[in-house]
């Protein structure tokens, strides 16, 4: 039978984000896909060079408006360690709680969607019910539902107070309750397993060739977690295993995804407890000294890796972000590839994408010939012209 | 008498479009959880539709980049009249703050003419629910009387702009900025 190609995107009722997916497909099965990306390219990176380092905070928390605080959290670590600067102890342990709370409101909402995609909309409704737990508590301690601007170059912007501390615990409380439940959900109801069990697989072996992270990488059995090989913050002091799953299929990334929530519930209430009194932020100097620095967090979907160098002033010379989906798109490629097209959109969300996260240019360059180029801003919208 | 059934069954059942021109995911997720239990959109009949050409109001968030350009205005196009645009979050009311970058365009009107603007970085979804239901106030008189309830019980000023007071808030803006440049 002719292979038939065919175009999803970019605004398709299955795609939250804009995004150009290509099909090649026999009959019912998919021989080959790619991907277009870009159409949310906000010319960040370059903004960040033509602002100084507290406004980029800004900027780089609304690179994704899932894992903002991973953002900002990174680029403060990056900046902090340029300029030598060692956070107050308290600060440290805010920044943690902040970490697992944003990281349980992702896996929800993205167990919420997984559900939407398999059909599963009462599961859907429910996991986004939950979900608001978690967004109250962050709106309590942040101010704001999202983009929480909670971090600040040197230390958080807000303590938290002790009567807060009695309603988190609650909170913490209530959500591991409801997570062990969808856990449970996702290992025994029918409806659930026969959507997910045996769909979307890539195995451990292509996952670490194609550059997967985070718990798509964990869910096709390679024990990897920035947190426990890298320890940042205080991530050496909590006690929290890594999980893994052998299943390599949309079912095992659901399952690491639930028992991480259960474990961000159990960090947090750890934080709680070990949390030392004391000031929460210090004086950070306007201008960072010469110097250049890489930071890697796992947020939820992966690992985030900032690189940020300064050349003395108050302006970074260039802020460099690789994030987790532009990671895994490989990857989740080649999880389609060989399945039915009704399994696609489950497939393609089990990496949890985030397009506003992956929409970084990238330019390959051959490093043996020594190759290497700065764009102007004349070529760069150039280009962007080009590309639309 | 077809045309009056037309309208009235539009003010009571609205199908939302929504269209990401190259939004952060904050203000989509804020849309999302405003349609969920909680907040609960539907109850005024608001349904999320997929195709535009079946929509009545499309909701976009983000600034628009110009990869995105040409496929808004084409989205747009697809959408049956009267067609009415609902730009959520403060990146569709001004690009703010990717705009000036050599891929933002700015914010949702430099491209289509927009009806609601609901600001916010991520607007709250009450803000999107109230913003949406005061649309609908210009088409249904009973959602026109619960907007006015909810205006009576709560501070509603500030969580959304019709286009005349975004205009007046930017002539006032500007004329502040001149001041200001004038003065240094």
């Amino acid at each position: 039978m002719a292979k038939l190609d065919f175009p999803v995107g970019p605004q398709h009722p299955a795609l939250k984000e804009p995004e150009n997916l290509r099909f090649s497909v026999d009959g019912e099965l998919v021989v080959d896909a790619d991907i277009r990306i870009g159409y949310v390219h906000r010319s960040i990176e370059r903004s960040c060079s033509e602002r100084n380092f507290v406004q980029d905070l800004y900027l780089c928390e609304r690179v994704c408006g899932i894992c903002s605080n991973a953002h900002t959290q990174n680029y403060c670590q990056a900046v902090e360690a340029i300029a030598g600067v060692e956070i107050p102890e308290r600060a440290q342990w805010i920044r943690m709680i902040m970490h697992e709370f944003e990281r349980i409101h992702s896996h929800l909402l993205w167990l919420g969607v997984a559900g939407h995609e398999i059909g599963f909309e009462s599961l859907f409704m429910y996991v986004w019910r939950d979900r608001e737990v978690i967004q109250d508590i962050l709106e309590m301690v942040s101010g704001n539902r999202g983009h929480y601007a909670m971090t600040m170059l040197g230390g958080v912007r807000y303590d938290i107070a002790p009567e807060m501390v009695t309603k988190i615990r609650e909170g913490l409380a209530f959500l591991r309750q409801r997570a062990e439940y969808y856990a449970d959900i996702a290992t025994s109801e029918q409806t659930f397993l026969e959507r997910t069990s045996g769909v979307g697989v890539v195995s451990g072996e292509t996952c670490v060739q194609l550059g997967a992270v985070g718990p798509v990488l964990r869910a096709s059995g390679v024990a990897f977690d920035v947190r426990r090989t890298f320890p940042y913050l205080q991530y050496d002091k909590v006690e929290f295993p890594v999980r893994t799953s052998e299943l390599c299929d949309v079912l095992g990334r659901t399952l690491v995804r639930v028992q991480e929530v259960i474990d961000a519930c159990d960090i947090c209430t750890q934080c709680l407890d070990m949390m030392p009194e004391g000031d929460v932020n210090m004086r950070f100097p306007r201008k960072v000294p010469e110097g250049e620095a890489v930071a890697r967090i796992e947020a939820q979907r992966g690992e985030v890796i900032y690189y940020v160098r300064s050349n003395g002033t108050d302006v970074p010379e260039r802020v460099k972000i690789r994030t987790p989906t532009l990671a895994n798109l490989p990857a989740s490629l080649e999880m389609v590839k060989g399945g039915y097209i009704a399994d696609i959109p489950i497939a393609f969300a089990s990496i949890d994408p985030c397009f506003s996260c992956a929409d970084r240019m990238v330019e390959l360059n051959d490093v043996s010939s020594g190759d290497s180029r700065t764009m102007t801003w004349a070529e760069l919208v150039k280009l962007s012209r080009r590309k639309s | 008498m077809l045309n009056g059934l037309v309208k009235w069954a539009r003010g009571k059942s609205p199908w939302v479009c929504h269209l990401n021109c190259g939004s952060c995911n904050g203000c989509d997720i804020e849309i999302v959880a405003a349609l969920m239990p909680r907040f609960d959109l539907e109850r005024f009949g608001v349904l999320l539709e997929g195709s535009p050409r079946h929509a009545d109001v499309l909701m976009t968030t983000g600034p628009v980049t110009r990869q995105i350009r040409d496929r808004v205005i084409r989205v747009y196009d697809q959408v049956a009249e009267p067609k009415f645009v609902v730009a959520v979050g403060t990146c569709g009311v001004s690009g703010a703050p990717f705009y000036p970058g050599y891929n933002v365009l700015g914010g949702v009107d430099s491209v289509i003419p927009v009806d609601m603007y609901v600001p916010g970085c991520p607007a709250r979804p009450d803000a999107i629910a109230y913003g949406v239901l005061k649309l609908l106030g210009t088409l249904d008189p009973k959602a026109d009387a619960l907007v006015k309830e909810i205006e009576s019980r709560r501070d509603t000023t500030g969580l959304v702009y019709t286009p005349s007071e975004m205009a007046e808030m930017r002539q006032a803006n500007e004329t502040s900025l001149g001041q200001t440049a004038a003065r240094s």
